[in-house]
């Protein structure tokens, strides 16, 4: 297997590690932003309003459908009125299983982080004469922000992990070597495409992880640079928030009513 | 030659499951072991990690950061990696329910500690202070309480699970997953969808199965909780 990963002819050549990891990327980044942009703004309304809420129980209960037997079944209906040149055959499928699958925690993790908003915080915003959508933007979008970043992150993790499975159909990305592999029973590309498949999802895990730390305000995550941190954190609206966790884990406390996301595929 | 439902549509699943009973039970029963196991093993190994990591402090950050990166491991390359480490067959079932169980373990661990932590100071030094040892404390009363939050984790690692099986299936490893496969392959010319729907049906059905039984399960564990509610 190392032999194979250390082979610069494997990186290089077309269909090879470069392009399929290209592929994979765009694969999961289309159906991420499809998602976000149609579960977050969902979600704030939800959270906000409190009005809504069986969508996101309607959206938890589709985890029970196998994703496998849901991307073929779509692939099965949609092929015969695909005519595009091409990928999209199977693209089209892959990608709205990716969609409804990136959906549910986000949704979930933002309706959540809404509803987590202290009343106080929320009521204090409205005597300084906020209007509603400048409760929403300016108090309850950041102070939901953890939430949303753990829903944002569960969903990447499945999107890149059925991405590959969408490699059975014939689709590109990293799941190509896992099937090729398995089916010639080239073994060392099979483990070296399982291998890639890992790194990526953890590499996408890490610069998530980053991009929540940096966006996330230190007045809701409690975390402050050295030196100040007795002072600050034990200010009103400092460690409060955060709860006993403190900067020691990065997700958000697990509940009765925010149990952690599965995986999918 | 495979006998084939007349009816290609969704709803040809019927015929489909009668021609292909034994075939489809089999793989039914076999995915019903393959989720089932690795939550109970998963279970039966998270429950001392989560009580080291909510124990000891300084356990909590590793434990837990480990727990969330295995839990990043996508399931088609656990499947595959998993022979090579453990030494079995590439389509030995066994394959998945280690994957499973190294899941259920990733996801429970964390749950464990934090249903633990949840537990009220006020109620461990009540306990205390009619002298129940720290072992006492630990199985009569924190864990008892942490009962209804591990649930929660269990539900969502054997829902999971059921869809994981499938994955399998697309490799070859027995299961339901095969019926989705058999869809796909004798779709080529024309859609052909009994396997297909039938798969997803019995997919769902078996979810709901096991969440019922672990919602079931917690209810007779928290005879208090009822009488709250009731009264």
């Amino acid at each position: 297997m190392i032999q194979w990963l250390n082979d610069p002819g494997n990186w290089t050549a077309p269909g090879g590690i470069l392009d399929q990891l290209r592929a994979h990327l765009q694969y999961s980044i289309i159906a991420l932003v499809i998602a976000v942009a149609l579960a977050l703004p969902v979600g704030l309304l939800i959270g906000h309003t409190g009005r809504g809420r069986w969508l996101v129980t309607v959206a938890n209960a589709m985890r029970a459908l196998p994703v496998v037997g849901l991307l073929i079944l779509l692939y099965v209906m949609l092929a015969p009125h695909i005519h595009g040149k091409g990928d999209t055959v199977y693209l089209l499928p892959t990608e709205i299983v990716l969609v409804l699958l990136a959906i549910p925690p986000i949704l979930a993790g933002t309706v959540s982080g809404v509803e987590n908003v202290a009343p106080d915080v929320r009521d204090a915003a409205a005597a300084m004469g906020m209007r509603g959508s400048q409760v929403v933007r300016r108090v309850e979008l950041p102070n939901a922000l953890p939430l949303v970043f753990s829903g944002l992150r569960s969903a990447t993790l499945q999107v890149i992990a059925t991405a590959t499975v969408a490699a059975y159909l014939g689709l590109g990305g990293l799941g190509r070597f896992v099937y090729d592999g398995q089916a010639s029973q080239n073994y060392a590309e099979r483990n070296a495409g399982a291998v890639l498949v890992a790194l990526l999802a953890v590499a996408a895990d890490l610069v998530l992880a980053l991009a929540q730390r940096y966006t996330v305000s230190r007045g809701v995550s409690g975390r402050f640079p050295r030196g100040r941190t007795s002072e600050a954190a034990d200010g009103p609206g400092g460690g409060d928030l955060r709860g006993e966790g403190g900067g020691a884990a990065d997700g958000p406390p697990v509940t009765a009513e925010t149990p952690p996301s599965p995986h999918t595929a | 030659m495979r006998l084939l439902a007349v009816d290609s549509s969704p709803f040809g699943m019927f015929d489909y499951f009668r021609q292909h009973q034994d075939e489809v039970l089999n793989w039914l029963g076999y995915h019903a072991w393959l989720s089932a196991v690795p939550v109970v093993v998963g279970l039966l190994v998270a429950l001392p990690l989560g009580w080291l990591a909510h124990r000891y402090r300084w356990a909590y950050p590793p434990l837990v950061t480990a727990a969330g990166l295995l839990y990043t491991i996508p399931s088609i390359a656990l499947f595959v990696s998993i022979p090579s480490i453990i030494g079995t067959q590439i389509l030995d079932p066994i394959n998945v329910a280690v994957a499973l169980t190294v899941y259920t373990v990733a996801l429970l661990v964390r749950v464990v500690a934090d249903g633990l932590g949840a537990v009220s100071a006020d109620v461990a030094q009540a306990a205390t202070a009619m002298g129940l040892t720290r072992r006492q404390r630990l199985l009569k009363v924190e864990l008892p309480l942490a009962v209804p939050v591990i649930a929660a984790g269990v539900r969502v690692a054997v829902v999971a699970n059921v869809s994981l099986v499938a994955v399998a299936g697309t490799i070859g490893v027995p299961n339901l997953g095969q019926l989705f496969t058999t869809g796909f392959q004798l779709s080529v010319g024309s859609p052909y969808y009994p396997p297909i729907t039938l798969g997803i049906v019995l997919c769902v059905l078996l979810a709901l199965a096991f969440d019922l039984f672990v919602v079931g399960a917690t209810w007779l564990a928290t005879p208090w909780r009822r009488a709250v509610s009731g009264s």
